[in-house]
C-alpha cells in the first residue's frame, strides 16, 4: 500500500547522464564535459512518441513531481500538474524533467569541480543562454532515444526554453506550451534582475564569485535577491490578502531592526530559506539567461520573422494578475505567431496569485492545460 | 455528429486551404469541420471559458480575446475569410466590427437574426413588448443581444459603407430556405447569412 496520493507519480530517483563531447556555447566558450541530472515519470512508448520535456524556471530543478523520500514533506515543484490523471498525465506521457546546465541541483554548474583545475568553477563558469540550454537538452534527448518531443512545456524562464525549442529544433517538437512567459524581458524585468545581481555581487562574502575558495557563501546578498524576486512573483492583491498591513507585534517599536509587519517576516523567511539552498553564481547565471533571451534580436527585432521556422503547434497561457510577465507580453508572442502563420492557442486565465499562478492548481488553468495535453496524439 | 445547418451552408463558401478567423467561434465546431474537410488554417476568438475548453479538446486554435476590445492586433488582409455567426447583434459597435472584419480579411461571412421577422413584428405589435421566444429567450435588460437589426438595416449599412454583398441566404430557424422567405425576406426570413466584401 502506497503512502502517496493516487494521483502522485510516487517515489522517484534522479538519474544522471555524462557528456564528453564539447558543447559550443553562445558566449564563445565551450564546455568539454558536463553532466545533466534528470527525473522521468511514466513510460516511454514503443515508438517513442509520448515524450514530454519539462523546462524549469529561474530557481527550479529536475524534481518536478513525486517524492524523493517516503517522508518528504513536499512533492516536486510542479506536482500540481504532473501525475496520473493530472494535466500532464503520466499514464499517457513519458515525462523528462532536468536540472539545467549551470544549475545547483546536480547538473554541472558553477559549484561543480572544473576538471581542468580540480577546483570549483565559481566565477569561471561560462555565462549560458536559453539557446545553450536547449542544445544541451537536445543532447539529453538523443541519449534517451527521443527524436521528437510530443511536447516541450515550461513556465516563466521554462516557457522561453519551450519557445526556443520550437525555433531551434522545429522537427523535434510537436507541441510547445509556453506559460506565464514573454518573448523577451522588458527594461523593468531586467532592472529587477540587476538589483538582485547587485545584491549578490556586493555581498562581502561574494569574493568575485570564488566564495567557495574562502569557505563562505554570500547569504545576505542571495537573501536580498530572493526577497526582491519574490515580490515580483506575487500580485499586489495576493500580498494584500495574505498579509495586508497585519502586524506581528502589538505596538510599533519605532526602530529599524524589529520585524513588525507580517509581510516583512514572510519575505525574510523566504529569502533566508532560499539563501541556504541555492547557489549565488547559479542565480546570477539564470538571471543573465533571462535578460539575454530575445529571439527577435537576430531578426532586427522582428519577432514574427524569428518564429518563421516553427512547425510545432503552440499553446500560450497567461494569468491576469501576473505583472512580471503580464498577459500583454504573452499576447505579443501570440500576435507574432499569428503573423508568422503558426498554429496557436491563447488563454488568459483569471487568477489572483500573480506570476506564481502557473505553479498552482487553479481549476480553469489545470482544466485547459489537461484538455490541451489530452488532444496530443501519442500513437 | 450533425453539423449545425448554418455551418453547412457557410462551408460551401470557403475555399480549400484558406486562412480563416472565426469571431465568437463557440465550441469550435465549424473550424474543426472546415479544417478536416476544407484543409483550412483556422483560428477562433472566444471569451467563454467553457467554449474555449471545448475548442482545445477539439484541437482547434482558439484565442481568448474580446471582440469589443477591437481586432487591432491583426494585420490588414491577414485572412481569406473572417466569419462571425450569431454575434453581430451582441457586440458593442457592430459597424466597427464589420469594418475591421473587412480590413483583416478579404471577405466576411456573417449570420444574424432578423428583428423584422413577422413573428417579432406580431409580438411587438400585439403585446407592445420586446419579443421573447424560444429562439430569443432573453428579456430586454439581460439580453446579450444589444444591437438587433433587420435585413434592411444591415443592407443599408453596407450601402453607406460601400460594402458589396456577394451572397445572401435567408433561412428559417432550422436554416431551411423556402420560396416564401425568398420572396419577402425581411418579413419571412429569420436568419440571414451574408457574404460581403469591399
Amino acid at each position: 500500500m502506497s503512502r502517496f496520493p493516487a494521483d502522485s507519480v510516487g517515489l522517484v530517483t534522479p538519474q544522471r547522464q555524462a557528456f564528453s563531447e564539447p558543447l559550443q556555447l553562445a558566449c564563445g566558450k565551450a564546455l568539454n564535459q558536463f553532466e545533466l541530472v534528470y527525473e522521468t515519470y511514466g513510460e516511454l512508448n514503443a515508438n517513442h512518441s509520448n515524450a514530454v520535456l519539462i523546462c524549469h524556471a529561474l530557481s527550479g530543478h529536475h524534481h518536478a513531481a513525486g517524492f524523493h523520500k517516503v517522508d518528504e514533506r513536499k512533492p516536486g515543484w510542479w506536482d500540481a500538474c504532473i501525475g496520473p490523471g493530472k494535466a500532464i498525465d503520466t499514464n499517457r506521457f513519458f515525462v523528462v524533467s532536468l536540472n539545467n546546465l549551470g544549475g545547483c541541483h546536480g547538473s554541472t554548474g558553477p559549484s561543480s569541480i572544473d576538471p581542468a583545475t580540480g577546483k570549483s568553477y565559481g566565477a569561471h563558469f561560462p555565462v549560458l543562454t536559453v539557446e545553450d540550454w536547449v542544445h544541451s537538452q537536445a543532447l539529453l534527448a538523443d541519449r534517451l532515444g527521443i527524436a521528437c518531443w510530443a511536447a516541450v512545456v515550461g513556465g516563466s524562464l521554462g516557457g522561453m526554453q519551450a519557445l526556443q525549442w520550437a525555433i531551434s529544433y522545429p522537427d523535434r517538437i510537436r507541441h510547445c506550451l509556453a506559460i506565464a512567459t514573454a518573448p523577451k524581458l522588458s527594461a523593468q524585468n531586467i532592472a529587477f534582475n540587476e538589483v538582485a545581481r547587485q545584491a549578490i555581487i556586493n555581498d562581502p562574502d561574494f569574493h568575485n564569485g570564488d566564495y567557495a575558495a574562502f569557505g563562505v557563501i554570500p547569504k545576505r546578498g542571495l537573501m536580498l535577491a530572493r526577497m526582491v524576486g519574490h515580490i515580483t512573483y506575487l500580485s499586489d492583491d495576493s500580498m494584500g490578502e495574505k498579509f495586508g498591513r497585519e502586524l506581528r507585534t502589538d505596538v510599533l517599536n519605532y526602530d529599524f531592526t524589529s520585524v513588525e509587519f507580517q509581510v516583512e517576516s514572510y519575505l525574510r523567511y523566504q529569502g533566508q530559506e532560499f539563501s541556504e539552498r541555492f547557489d549565488a553564481n547559479t542565480y546570477l547565471l539564470m538571471t543573465k539567461a533571462l535578460d539575454y533571451f530575445d529571439p527577435a534580436g537576430a531578426h532586427s527585432g522582428n519577432l514574427a520573422s524569428s518564429l518563421e521556422g516553427i512547425k510545432a503547434r503552440c499553446m500560450v497561457m497567461s494569468f491576469t494578475t501576473d505583472w512580471r510577465f503580464s498577459p500583454a507580453r504573452s499576447r505579443e508572442l501570440v500576435d507574432a505567431l499569428f503573423a508568422a502563420g503558426k498554429q496557436v492557442s491563447y488563454l488568459e486565465i483569471e487568477a489572483a496569485q500573480g506570476h506564481d499562478a502557473f505553479l498552482l492548481p487553479i481549476p480553469r488553468y489545470v482544466q485547459a492545460f489537461k484538455a490541451y495535453m489530452n488532444q496530443i496524439e501519442v500513437a | 455528429m450533425t453539423m449545425r445547418a448554418d455551418l453547412e451552408i457557410i462551408q460551401e463558401w470557403i475555399k480549400p486551404g484558406s486562412r480563416l478567423l472565426d469571431l465568437g467561434c463557440g465550441d469550435g465546431e465549424l473550424l474543426r469541420y472546415l479544417s478536416d474537410h476544407r484543409k483550412v488554417t483556422g483560428y477562433g476568438l472566444e471569451i467563454d471559458p467553457e467554449k474555449i475548453n471545448a475548442c482545445i479538446e477539439r484541437g482547434v486554435n482558439v484565442i481568448e480575446q474580446n471582440l469589443d476590445a477591437g481586432l487591432s492586433n491583426f494585420g490588414d488582409n491577414t485572412f481569406d475569410s473572417v466569419l462571425m455567426t450569431q454575434a453581430l447583434q451582441a457586440v458593442h459597435y457592430p459597424d466597427q466590427v464589420l469594418e475591421e472584419m473587412l480590413r483583416i480579411g478579404r471577405e466576411a461571412i456573417l449570420t444574424f437574426p432578423n428583428f423584422a421577422h413577422w413573428r417579432c413584428r406580431l409580438y411587438l405589435g400585439t403585446k407592445g413588448r420586446m419579443p421573447v421566444s424560444e429562439f430569443m429567450p432573453y428579456t430586454w435588460y439581460n439580453t446579450p443581444n444589444i444591437h438587433f437589426c433587420t435585413f434592411k438595416d444591415f443592407e443599408e449599412l453596407c450601402r453607406e459603407r460601400s460594402i458589396r454583398i456577394l451572397d445572401r441566404l435567408v433561412v428559417d430557424q432550422s436554416h431551411q430556405s423556402t420560396w416564401l422567405s425568398g420572396l419577402w425576406p425581411n418579413l419571412l426570413g429569420e436568419i440571414a447569412i451574408y457574404r460581403v466584401t469591399r
